[in-house]
């Protein structure tokens, strides 16, 4: 039977594909057609034939793979901070009502900063080397990470830990088995937002005084008027970023197999 | 013989109001319990206290640890295998192969690398039950445990439940609504109502026992009326 319904079904699916395909492929079509004729000026929009043939040279000279690694690397070292920081935060304000009382006013006071505008002040604490740029990666995505876990520890059903008490866990048991594993959906959840937060902090922190990463890349071009390098650096960034999250996402999958299958 | 459980005036309230004024109960080994009442008489209460989940002042409260619970749901963890479940926790070097045997017991053998989420409602119950013995407890506490089951597998877990007890010896106690339950099941029943144990019967009839019995049916009907339900005639 479900042989019978899965035949139309994924033509169905193709048949939408294609047309949620349509619009996109007709604007990339006009842009071109725009760029070719003059109608967009190289200097407002670069069109996409010289953006593909831009990338293939920033590629080849090895410009964007180095450019790339610098920025990886800069997320990696602030998300690391973020994520080693915000898990134990959320573990010590989540599993003692002391440490709430201790950590959680400030976090939540914090988060109500609007975060990006902190550069300058990184800047004039941290120089411009590479310090202020992890830092407000690490400032950015604490914040999601710590939340999502702090509040996956406190919604843990009561009824799993009394169940293990009854089974004499101790603390250290109860917390390893019961609680950590029982908040890891949400703190997965944190996890994905932290890490797009990441990347967008990383943009705005490279645009300001680097002098190597993509975004480096990208002011030097906008200084020349590039924008054909500016979109392919644009572009690179989105890829990494859906790239980290697909990394995530797969770890999701694995750490939450036990969720039953919701088909359709 | 020291009783598992050895209970004079427990008291607990909420609020002011004691839900359990003044409790007596002793508790032998391998005896089987059945504790009946009204919704909010107080029957879970006394269990978690016999659980060591509550505390609640009283004369005297002895009670054994070597004691497991099987609460009205299963209360399985959701992200460990159905054989992790059992074994979580066990101190003992074969953990596995214990925890084996006693899903084996259940009749789960079939359903060990299992996630919690994918059984259903009588192999969950069935799996909160191996994890309770697996400890070789001496005291049983059973809280509605076939509360949310049909009546088809109801009746097949307490001959399972039988079954078990023959088997390990422990003394159990079961709290229940369903009074034929307690009456096809147990040694002694109690009746717990505005805190105090209003009846208190033997039930000397051996099992298997049918529900046409002239002496069930009695017990039965005493007991219906003790919870303020009259006795259908007909
Ligand atoms: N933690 C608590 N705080 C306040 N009141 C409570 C608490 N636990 C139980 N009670 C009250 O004590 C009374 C007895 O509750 P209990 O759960 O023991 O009833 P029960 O006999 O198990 O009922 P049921 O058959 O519906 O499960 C109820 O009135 C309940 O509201
Ligand atoms: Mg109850």
């Amino acid at each position: 039977m479900s042989r019978a319904i899965e035949g139309p079904a994924r033509a169905g699916r193709l048949a939408q594909f294609a047309s949620r395909l349509a619009s996109p492929v007709a604007l990339l079509v006009i842009w071109q057609i725009a760029s070719m004729t003059g109608l967009l000026s190289p200097r407002i929009l670069a069109g996409p034939g010289d953006i593909v043939a831009t990338a293939s040279r920033l590629i080849a000279s090895g410009e964007l793979i180095n450019g790339l690694i610098v920025s990886f690397l800069r997320v990696l070292a602030g998300f690391s901070i973020a994520l080693v920081a915000g898990i134990v935060l959320a573990l010590i304000s989540g599993l003692s009502r002391f440490g709430e009382a201790v950590i959680d006013p400030p976090v939540q006071m914090l988060k109500a900063m609007p975060f990006l505008g902190l550069l300058p002040l990184f800047i004039l604490w941290f120089g411009i080397g590479e310090m202020p740029k992890i830092g407000l990666v690490a400032f950015g995505a604490i914040f999601p990470i710590y939340l999502t876990l702090y509040g996956g520890i406190r919604g843990i059903d009561r009824k799993l830990i009394e169940a293990g008490q009854t089974m004499d866990l101790g603390t250290t048991s109860i917390i390893r088995h019961i609680i950590i594993p029982g908040a890891l959906p949400s703190l997965l959840v944190g996890v994905r937002y932290g890490l797009s937060v990441a990347w967008l902090s990383l943009v705005v922190g490279e645009q300001i005084n680097a002098s190597s990463g993509i975004g480096y890349t990208i002011s030097y071009a906008r200084d020349f008027m590039q924008t054909d390098v500016i979109v392919v650096c644009l572009l690179v960034y989105a890829i990494l970023g859906l790239l980290t999250d697909g990394l995530v996402r797969m770890i999701e999958a694995y750490a939450l197999r036990w969720r039953p299958e919701v088909f359709g | 013989m020291i009783p598992l459980v050895d209970i004079r005036q427990l008291t607990r309230s909420f609020g002011g109001a004691a839900v359990l004024d003044g409790i007596d109960l002793t508790t032998a080994p391998g005896e089987f319990v059945a504790l009946l009442g009204r919704s909010g008489s107080g029957k879970t209460t006394l269990l978690r206290i016999l659980a060591g989940l509550d505390t609640a002042p009283a004369e005297k409260l002895q009670l054994t640890t070597r004691r497991s619970v099987v609460f009205q749901e299963p209360r399985l963890l959701p992200w460990k295998s159905v054989i992790d479940n059992v074994a979580l926790g066990l101190r003992h070097p074969d953990a596995r192969t214990l925890a084996t045997q006693a899903l084996d017991e259940v009749g789960l053998s079939h359903r060990l690398d299992a996630w919690p989420l994918t059984l259903s409602g009588g192999e969950a119950q069935r799996s909160a039950l191996a994890r309770a013995l697996v400890r070789e407890p001496e005291l049983l506490l059973l809280d509605e445990p076939f509360a949310s089951l049909d009546a088809l597998t109801r009746l097949r877990m307490h001959e399972l439940v039988l079954a078990l007890w023959r088997k390990h010896r422990p003394a159990v106690l079961l709290v229940t609504h369903d009074v034929w339950e307690a009456v096809a099941l147990a040694d002694r029943i109690l009746v717990l109502d505005q805190g105090h144990f209003i009846r208190e019967i033997n039930v000397d009839i051996d099992r298997p026992r049918r529900r046409d019995d002239r002496r069930t049916g009695r017990i039965e009907a005493a007991l219906l009326e003790d919870l303020g339900v009259l006795p259908t005639q007909d």
